[in-house]
Parts: C-alpha cells; structure tokens; sequence
C-alpha cells in the first residue's frame, strides 16, 4: 500500500541541498522511442510492419521475420507480474540514494516480458496496467501500476519520482493578469499544492479580477515583470530558492500578418513571448535546477504555455506566430540545458483562449481557461513534457506530427 | 548427421592463477600468468605456441590480436569466446576440431579478468545494448536483480525453499576449505546461510560470487603428443552448445542445455548415472538447481528434491563444484566460465590434490552465460573421462 505523503517540515538551512543524481540517461537509438512515448503519456511498443510481431526491448529488425520496418504504435498495456525483487544493492549513486527499490517482470498480455519499475500496491501474481514514464534522466521507464489505485497511489515514491505532481509543491504563474491565472490557481490548490506565487506586472495599472485572488489562503500576488530583467533578479532573490513549479503565462498577442504589422508590436511579441521566457529561464532556472532533489517540494518542472502556431504559422496572425515558433525554440534549448539536472520542461500547447480580447473575432471551438488548468495540472501529475489542449491545437499537433509539410499547406495554401 | 567423436585430441595442463579480490594488474598480467604455467607444463616456449583462444571482458581497448604482439607469439589459428559462463566448453570444443583436423597443433585455451575498484560497476554499464535500455534503468540491480526475478519465479513454479539453494553454497564452501586457492576460507553453516541479508530479495549474500581478478587455463593437443611428454590428460566424450534457447518462455526457468542434452549422452555413449562429479555454473545456486534437471540428473521441477536426497561434497554421493566453485573461489570474470573445465580436468586426470574425489573417471561440466536482458543465453556442456583408465 502507499504511505500518503506528509506536507515537509522546514528546511534547515545548515543542512547542504541534495545534489542532483540521475538514473542512468544512456540508450540505443531505437529505445529513445520509449521516451517519445512516455513524454506524450502513451503507452506504445515498436510493431513490425510486415509480421506485426510486437518487439521488446526496442530493435533495429524484427525478431520473428528480420524486417527493418518496425514503427511505434499505442498497445493493450494490460499484463501480469510474473517475479518482483527487492533491490537492495546497487552501484548506481542514484538508486543507493533511494534503496531499496522494487521491480520485477511483467508478462505483457500482448506479448513480450518487460522489466520494470512496481508501483508499491502491485506484486507477484497481479494483473496490472503498464505505462512508460519521463525517469529524472528523461529517459522513457516502463512501470507497473494497480488496475485500480488507492485514493494516494500518486504518493508513490518511484510514480513521485517521474512526475512533476503539484502536491505540496510552490508555484510560481508568471502571469497573474493572464485569463488562465485564475482558473490555475485554482486548479492547482486542488491538487494539494503548497503556496501559489502570482507575477503582477505594471502594478500602477489597477483590474479587477485582481480581488479574486485576494480573498485566496496560500496565494500571494508579487511584482513582475518578464520584459525586466532587474525585476525577474529581484523576485528571483525573493522567492527564488522555494519556486518548485514556474508556470510562464505571460503572453503578448496583437493580430495582422508581417506586411501589415507594425514592428513595435512584433517587438513587444517577442519580448514577452520569447525573450520573456529566456528572462525567467535565466533568474529562476539555476536555482530550480539545484533543487531537483530537495525532499518532497523539490524544484521538478518548468512550464511554458505556447500556442499551437508556434508550430505552422497563420497568416492572420504572423509576428504572434513567430514570437511563438521562437519560445517553443528556446523551451528546447532549455530542456536541454535542465536535462542533466532531471528539471522537466512541459510545454502545453493551447488555441484560442475563451475571453482572451486579441483573439475575440476568432470563431469556436476555443479553449476555456479552466480547460487548460486541468490540462496543465493534468500533464504535471503525468510527468509529461509535451501536452496539449482542446480540440484546435489537438488537431493541429496531430496533424503536424505526420505531415507537416502538409499542415503547411492546409494553414495556407488553400486547403477546402 | 552423427557427429564425429573427439578421437585424438586431449586436455592437458590445468591451471589455476589463485584469485585476488581487487588488483592494479592488468587482464594482459593475469592471462600471460595462466598463459606462461600452461606452457611450462608442456615445455613449450611461447614463441612455439601455434594456437591460442582467448575469453576476456576487460582487455580493452585491446582485443586478443592486441595480446599476441603483447606476449610475443604467432600463432596460426586464434579465436577469441565471447561466451561468458559458457566460455570454457565453448572453447574447448572449437580448440578439439581445429586439433583434431591439423589446422593447429597446440591450442592454449584461457580466460581472466582484472577487477579494479569501480570495474565491475563500469563493467555492467557497458555490459550489452539490451541491459542499458532496459534492465539497469529499472534499480540497476545488475546480474543479482536479474537472477534474484529467476529464482523469485522458479521458487514459485517448483516449491524450492531458501534451505534448499542454502545447501548448495553450503556444500561448495566445504568443498572449497579442501581448496587453498579459494578466497572464502571460513566454514558457511546453513544458519549464516539464512542470516545473510537480502541483496536483491530473494537472492541473499551467500547467493552471490565475489567479483575478483584471476585466470584459467588448459591446453588442447593431440593424445599422441601428450604421450609423447608423458603428460596426464582427459579425453572429450561429447560437448553441446546452444545459444538464445526457448526465445517464447516469458521467463526463463530452463536453459539451453534442456534443448540438446540427449544428443550429450547420446553421442557420449553413457548417461548421468555414470557421472563421478559434476561441476556445474554456479553464479547463483538456483542456475545450479537448474542444470542439475536440464542436464537430467534429475527431471524438470524435482531440482529441490534432489538437492534434499544428495550430499553435494567432495565425499558425498554426488559430489557437485568440488573447488568450492565460484560461490566460493570467486568469480574472476570470463575465468569464472573455465573454472569447472579446469577443475574437472584435475578431477579426471587424479591431479586435483586436497578436492580429489576418489577414483573419479569422468567428470560433466556445464556453462551458462551472458544475460543480455532478462536471461542467460548462452549455455554448454560437456562429458571428459580421463585417459589413462
């Protein structure tokens, strides 16, 4: 059974911060495909295209024909533990820091045996529901969850270990004045987190959504600005070294195409959208980063809320797609860069915002604010790296996935 | 077709390199030592050596090419057995063929490892594709975590008890207080058996080897020469290998010799029953259990019993890994696969001095090697009888 986790006591500040070690990171090419996987929270083997034989480990040819054609398809994740051990030695610094550690052999109905994780409720004999996770090296792991958890099967410690979940945990939205901020906050007290930190830019400006916030326990409201770098310095010394969470909702959109759009704004796009990101990246993400392993708030994932242009552009609105296409660059680069310390970086990527006044001519479907609450909180529980929400950027990721080349074309090109 | 028998060719030379548990030594320094007393034994100059088969998992970046220049000789036919635990018979029988068809005229046959602080951690990470996508992600138990989910599953299969593999480290280490060269020394009862911690439930402390540095060696000849130096020698009666066996059993609770163990006695001419000492692969005493049925001394799933009804040493009625086998000698890497040629060969020839078992004639050994992933793929045995009955 899981043992619920309790909020941490203080941290003492004479004690060193656990530094930051991770489960092995190194894999053939054909197994990175577990990640890719893992990072959409699929569940999918390699199938042969010729046989439909299913193959584990991943391969570079079929192992009932020899064919090279294998391709990674979703898969029945239901099996059975067939052995589990105890691991209570091991050489590897992560797993020592964490003995002992549980895993075992599944047979997987579909066919193969898989080594994996246990989740703590399953054992030897049990039929159970396999996923493949994000493991702090960002590498996709294969876990055996209960087909029906407890309430706190989440509190797991190994399921913990690979999500970003936000119980207990402090978050910091960039944003307060975006229309998602607070539906997020909201969303985020439910699912049990810690404190809500909100940014507050251009505080001379009064609005009123402002009041909804202040009648909130554990939520405060700060002064920030992302186009500042002295004003992300300055709440960075503030509460930089108890940021466990950023969520970046701080976004600038103005419609027109690149002929008809005035450089200042397009500037304003990309100091917001993009250079805004790389702003809080620099003030909060060293900190984060050192913080990967610091007890049960420690620091686990960066945010960027992008929108789904950042992958084709749309002639209507040109300079805002580019400022995105450019943030969702710079949320690369960053993944990257927080890679060797096990920080996630999520990026959700939405359509249209219900109530957003810059998109307001747009026709539905539109995605409502507390759509992307539950999509955010969603994939942070999951441990996701890339997620997306409602039907607009559904639809476009998906399309962008297989061909997009051919996005391109329906975007722009005359598509019926 | 029938195989042809290993008329004319013979074992000669067994050597052992006592083990250490850590050494600055290189694999080069422990093969050249098992390498160099072989070929004393025979009275042969390095430089005359024609043949050479090498099984090594640290001699990198070097590969056995490397070694010949290292060690000044040039010989006609090399091989080099990537075999693991099955390493020793591997060689062996790919050594007889060359022997016996006049490619070679003398194959020396070794294997050892160095064992450096931090070797084997570094050994495992790099150990296979298959082990670094998909077994050390998950605990990085290494081969404990593996063995540990074969015996959690034989166990629940076949009803085998902790006492039962207890009695099998036991027996080897009353076997090994008979053996000078073991690094274990003290007496294991059953009791210390069942008080050793759990490493990696339910493989416990007295289940596991202890990774250290060493070599093997022996020599392949023609009979006519080793009669000629008046040397003692063992004669091959039959040899099997088999390598990825059983691929659709989920788990693995049988190995490859289950395959091909008829066409071992078959082509040996004699069974089980006419074995005087069996030495088996022994890097967990469940894989013991296991050859004991695979081999047929007994039948599949009556391993625990077995185990029960025999006295498994040097004196008993079955007397099983008379040097103490690795579980008590160590396990010097790839040496760890010659371990129970080498020791059966002393057995055969009468030349194992304090674990000789009285008036043993022939003698079965078998090898089981390389989890790639979830099991051992490689497996190999072989039936020698001694040459001056």
């Amino acid at each position: 059974m899981t043992t619920p986790l309790v909020p941490p006591s203080k941290k003492d500040p004479q004690k060193r911060t656990q530094v930051p070690v991770l489960p092995p990171m190194t894999r053939s090419r054909a197994a990175l495909g577990l990640g890719v996987m893992a990072l959409q929270g699929r569940f999918g083997l390699q199938v042969c295209a010729d046989c439909q034989a299913l193959q584990y480990p991943p391969r570079d040819a079929c192992v009932k024909c020899m064919s090279p054609d294998l391709s990674w398809q979703d898969v029945d994740p239901s099996g059975t533990v067939m052995a589990e051990t105890t691991i209570r030695v091991s050489p590897e610094p992560y797993f020592r820091e964490r003995m002992p550690w549980r895993m075992g052999a599944v047979h997987l109905h579909a066919g193969p045996s898989l080594n994996c994780h246990l989740h703590g409720e399953v054992g030897r004999g049990d039929k159970v529901r396999m996923a493949l996770k994000l493991d702090r090296a960002g590498q996709g792991v294969l876990i055996a969850l209960p087909l029906k958890g407890s309430d706190v099967m989440q509190d797991d410690p190994v399921l913990r270990a690979m999500s970003s979940d936000p119980k207990h945990r402090r978050i910091l939205i960039s944003d307060a004045r975006s229309p998602m901020a607070l539906a997020l906050t909201q969303a985020l007290l439910r699912a049990g987190a810690a404190h809500v930190f909100l940014g507050e830019p251009e505080t001379w400006l009064s609005w009123p959504e402002r009041a909804e916030f202040e009648g909130l326990d554990n939520v405060s409201i700060l002064p920030l600005d992302v186009t500042d770098v002295s004003s992300v310095a300055k709440l960075a010394a503030e509460i930089g070294g108890k940021v466990d969470i950023l969520i970046n909702t701080a976004s600038y959109a103005r419609p027109g195409g690149i002929l008809d759009t005035d450089t200042t704004f397009a500037g304003n796009s990309f100091e917001v959208n993009a250079l805004g990101l790389m702003r809080l990246a620099q003030g909060f993400g060293p900190a984060m980063a050192g913080r990967v392993q610091d007890g049960i708030n420690s620091a686990v994932a960066f945010v960027n809320i992008l929108s789904v242009r950042a992958l084709s552009s749309d002639a209507n609105y040109g300079a805002f797609g580019a400022s995105q296409a450019a943030a969702r660059s710079i949320s690369q680069s960053l993944r990257a860069e927080f890679c060797s310390s096990g920080l996630r970086m999520m990026n959700v990527y939405i359509g249209p915002v219900e109530g957003d006044a810059w998109f307001q001519p747009l026709p539905p479907p539109k995605v409502t604010p507390n759509a992307v609450a539950r999509s955010v909180v969603g994939g942070l529980v999951d441990g996701l790296e890339e997620v997306t929400c409602g039907d607009i950027a559904r639809d476009v990721y998906a399309r962008w996935q297989t061909d997009p080349l051919l996005l391109e074309r329906e975007m722009t090109g005359g598509g019926s | 077709m029938n195989r042809l028998p290993y008329d004319g060719v013979v074992l000669v030379a067994p050597v052992s390199v006592p083990y250490v548990r850590y050494t600055n030594e290189t694999a080069h320094w422990w093969i050249a030592r098992a390498l160099r007393e072989a070929l004393k034994i025979i009275d042969m100059m390095p430089q005359e050596l024609d043949g050479l088969s090498v099984s090594c998992f640290t001699l990198a970046p070097d590969t056995p090419v490397g070694l010949t220049q290292h060690l000044g000789i040039s010989p006609r036919w090399l091989d080099t057995v990537p075999m693991g635990g099955a390493s020793g018979v591997a060689a062996m029988r790919r050594a007889a063929r060359a022997v016996q068809c006049g490619d070679v005229d003398v194959v020396a046959c070794v294997a050892g490892d160095t064992n450096r602080i931090d070797s084997f951690r570094n050994l495992l990470s790099a150990f296979s594709r298959f082990s670094m996508d998909a077994t050390f992600p998950y605990g990085f138990g290494g081969p404990n975590a593996s063995f540990a989910l074969l015996q959690d599953a034989y166990t629940h299969t076949y009803g085998a008890t902790r006492e039962d593999f207890g009695k099998i480290a036991v027996s080897q280490r009353a076997n090994a207080l008979h053996n000078p060269q073991a690094i274990m020394k003290k007496p294991l009862s059953l009791e210390q058996y069942m008080d050793g911690r759990m490493i990696s439930d339910p493989i416990s402390l007295f289940d596991c080897v202890m990774p250290c540095a060493g070599s093997e060696a022996f020599i392949m000849m023609r009979e006519d020469m080793a009669v000629a130096k008046g040397l003692p020698f063992a004669r091959i009666s039959a040899t099997i290998e088999r390598t990825n066996a059983f691929p659709d059993d989920p788990i693995q609770l049988r190995g490859g010799w289950a395959v091909d163990i008829d066409e071992l006695w078959n082509m040996a001419g004699y069974g089980p029953k006419d074995i005087d000492v069996l030495q088996t692969y022994d890097d967990y005493p469940v894989i013991c259990m296991m050859q004991f049925e695979d081999l047929g001394f007994c039948s599949k799933g009556e391993g625990p019993e077995f185990v029960r009804k025999h006295d498994l040493t040097i004196g008993g009625d079955f007397p099983h890994n008379t040097s103490g086998g690795q579980l008590s000698v160590g396990q010097a890497g790839a040496a760890g696969g010659y371990l129970g040629l080498v020791e059966a060969i002393r057995q055969v020839t009468g030349t194992a001095g304090p674990t000789q078992v009285i008036g043993a004639k022939r003698a079965a050994v078998s090898g089981f090697g390389v989890i790639n992933y979830d099991r051992g793929l490689c497996s190999a045995a072989a039936v020698i009888e001694g040459g001056n009955r």
